[in-house]
């Protein structure tokens, strides 16, 4: 045989396995953090998710057009420097992840479809995505059919668990109540009035708010006004306000109707330096559709603030601006939007697999010690423990902390006594 | 419900609802003009009015950013410089839109309905791509923010007084065009027979491309307006369309008087419901009022008798 070395040996693999040879030098000069531990394919995916040796496939589901695009861009642009910052680093399990990203064009049923897409054709290994709670109900069925990871950002009403969400955004309780708390300790405040948007998310946190104010801090609330969404005009309840003269104005208006109600609250002589406000559903973002000059002297109470001075902020904000321009502002949802990806890195990694299952499983106690509001880690119940705060809004958009919570507050989906 | 307050307090009250109200009919008016002209007069269904709002409200928040880079000293007036200019961008391209597209459909006049839909959708998608998808925030000079302090307990608002008389000039200015002027009786004439008015030798169609014209203009005001009580972004003007068509429809298609007959009751009967329940609840309660009485009067408050 070794008469005759070359005969059984096809000149064009021959040729391959030269070129192979040709590279290996090559090789060692990549860096060495991509090929350290990059287990076997089979090992880490059994399940046949969009993963190869060198790349791993996540789905981005948010609005790109549509009402909903003014609030989701935020997000998805978090989303994306995620991916780049953790590709950067190495991946995760030395493979580069690779985005496919989908537009839900703020229609449900098209969030639905589009997560069924990713799911089914596209193997996704996890879905960064939706907004709202009407797009996440829509695709929440869809998750679970299809055993799919569902990253979701915003701070919504609770009342909801499930194996294949994980809840980067506040629940209601986390958000409201210690707020509340704060205000009535620094205000001495007793009587509120409650004005939301008429759809489920404000209906519940008032709900939640109420039983809060009249049980615990034993106030009074004076006043509940709903008015529909995109609704244009709130002289009528400001002048309620005015006659009923609250210690604290309780706001969860979204949308357009937002800028309105600023607008005319100040055009009507409120002046909020005098008058307590705190708001729920005012981020950065919101304001600058607003005009600081319209809200500045309002609270208001999420988990991040753009302003906040730990050193994870410092070089978050910088790499998000320099990716995204020097305008952009982050609000509360952009943060926990930017959590999403390095979560779901973190738990890949403890899990030591892309495995829907192994994931779900592996998620309770990941924490993340990197994120731009501090300290977070993943609850039993699938949503974030975080702190609460409450920042006062300035003249340049931009909020002054004022309070936070000394301890990460626990996440409570189903609240006791709140329903 | 009155029992806990005083006397002073319910009377400041009722004058400031009064205003509220006032203010409600003004915004009503103002972003209801444009219609009456274009659907009222013309027959063409405009879903995209709200667009034409909107670009006004663009041209206004890019006026603004100019002022502010260039002239900052004459920055207290620039707002009388962007509603001109509102109206000559959004009458433009209203002129632009009946020549490509409405020109061709007024013998289809429900098509007009799904055509100027699809433009709708087109104008918002333009405009985030241009502007972005966040809302902007349109600097007012200080003089128009704030309120006037009438008594210690009334106050009211500048900009609310500012679109109230900014309402009555374009009434009455439209009102003097379409009814006085010889153009406005081309108008009327193009409207009730366009063979018979093309006969006796008005040039339909450059009649009808200013008309169109005209209306969008004046949306674009409005527009331009509302960037001090509401919200600019690309589909902020979803949120003025289905108000605008309600107050059209109930008034009569085809009646200026109509229309602001209309807008005063539905205005006024929203802003008094909604000091007595919650908003939605007064939404709901104006809009079945309005549906009850379109079903007694189908062509509305005020009707012209038209040839069928």
């Amino acid at each position: 045989m070794s008469d005759e070395p070359n005969k059984g040996l096809l000149s064009p693999l021959r040729r391959k396995l030269l070129m192979g040879m040709a590279a290996l030098p090559a090789i060692t000069m990549l860096p060495k953090a991509s090929f350290a531990q990059a287990p076997a394919t089979s090992a880490v995916n059994t399940t046949g998710l969009a993963v190869t040796d060198t790349e791993v496939t996540v789905g981005i589901l948010h609005s790109a057009t549509g009402t909903m695009a003014i609030s989701e861009t935020g997000s998805i642009e978090a989303e994306k420097l995620a991916i780049e910052q953790i590709n950067a680093m190495g991946g995760v399990l030395g493979r580069k992840i690779k985005f496919i990203q989908e537009d839900g064009a703020s229609d449900w049923p098209t969030f639905a479809e589009k997560a069924k897409k990713l799911l089914v054709n596209d193997k996704v290994a996890a879905i960064m995505g939706c907004w709202t709670s009407a797009s996440r109900k829509a695709v929440l069925p869809v998750v679970e059919q299809y055993n799919g990871m569902l990253y979701y950002p915003t701070f919504y009403e609770g009342l909801e668990q499930s194996k294949n969400v994980i809840y980067t955004g506040q629940e209601a309780t986390q958000q409201i109540l210690a707020g509340l708390n704060w205000i009535a300790k620094e205000k001495g405040a007793k009587s509120f009035f409650f004005v939301g948007s008429d759809y489920i998310w404000p209906r519940t946190s008032n709900k939640i708010a109420r039983k809060h104010v009249e049980n615990v801090l034993k106030g009074k609330v004076v006043g509940e006004e709903y008015y529909p969404l995109g609704n244009t005009q709130f002289n009528s309840v400001i002048n309620k306000i005015k006659l009923t003269k609250p210690d604290v104005i309780f706001t969860d208006v979204v949308g357009g109707s937002n800028v309105a109600f600023y607008k005319q609250l100040k055009a009507a002589g409120i002046d909020l330096s005098k008058q307590a406000l705190l708001t729920i559903s005012v981020t950065e973002d919101e304001i600058d559709g607003i005009g600081g000059e319209n809200i500045a002297g309002a609270y208001a109470c999420m988990k991040y603030f753009q302003s906040l001075d730990n050193p994870n902020n410092k070089t978050f904000v910088p790499a998000f601006k320099k990716m995204w321009g020097e305008k952009t502002v982050i609000g509360d949802v952009t943060q926990a939007a930017y959590l999403g990806p390095w979560l779901w890195k973190l738990t890949v990694e403890k899990a030591g697999s892309f495995d829907v299952d192994k994931i779900a499983a592996a998620s309770p106690g990941v924490e993340f010690k990197g994120a731009p509001e501090g300290y977070v880690r993943i609850h039993e119940n699938h949503h974030l423990w975080s702190k609460t705060r409450v920042g006062r809004a300035k003249l340049d958009g931009q909020f002054e902390l004022i309070f936070e919570t000394a301890d990460l507050v626990e996440p409570d989906p189903f609240p006791k006594g709140y329903q | 419900m009155f029992g806990d307050y005083s006397l002073g307090d319910l009377g400041s009250i009722f004058v400031m609802q009064g205003f509220a109200g006032l203010i409600l009919f003004s915004v009503y008016v103002l972003m209801a003009l444009g219609l009456a002209i274009i659907f009222g007069q013309m027959g063409v269904i405009n879903m995209a009015h709200g667009e034409f709002m909107i670009l006004g409200a663009y041209v206004t928040w890019m006026t603004s950013n100019l002022f502010q880079t260039y002239l900052p000293s004459l920055f207290s007036g620039y707002f009388f410089l962007a509603m001109i200019l509102a109206f000559v961008a959004s009458g433009a391209l209203g002129m632009l839109v009946e020549w490509v597209l409405i020109r061709h459909l007024y013998k289809r006049p429900l098509d007009t309905l799904l055509a100027t839909w699809g433009l709708s959708l087109i104008l918002q998608q333009a405009f985030r791509s241009v502007f972005g998808a966040r809302e902007v925030g349109v600097d007012l000079p200080q003089w128009m923010l704030g309120s006037l302090h009438v008594s210690d307990s009334i106050e009211v608002p500048i900009n609310g007084v500012f679109v109230m008389c900014l309402t009555v000039l374009i009434t009455v200015g439209v009102a003097y065009v379409m009814y006085k002027s010889r153009w406005g009786r081309q108008v009327r004439a193009v409207v009730q027979n366009r063979i018979m008015a093309g006969a006796v030798g008005i040039n339909t169609e450059k009649v009808d491309r200013y008309t169109y014209g005209l209306g969008c203009g004046i949306a674009g005001v409005a527009g331009s307006a509302f960037t001090m009580i509401g919200s600019t972004g690309p589909t902020s003007g979803q949120l003025y369309i289905v108000d605008t068509f309600l107050v059209v429809v109930f008034g009569g298609a085809a009646s200026l008087l109509g229309t602001i007959a209309s807008a005063f009751s539905i205005s006024q009967t929203q802003s008094t419901l909604e000091f007595f329940m919650s908003g939605s609840m007064a939404k709901v309660l104006t809009l079945l009022a309005v549906v009850g009485i379109l079903m007694l009067r189908p062509q509305g408050l005020f009707a012209l008798k038209v040839r069928k």
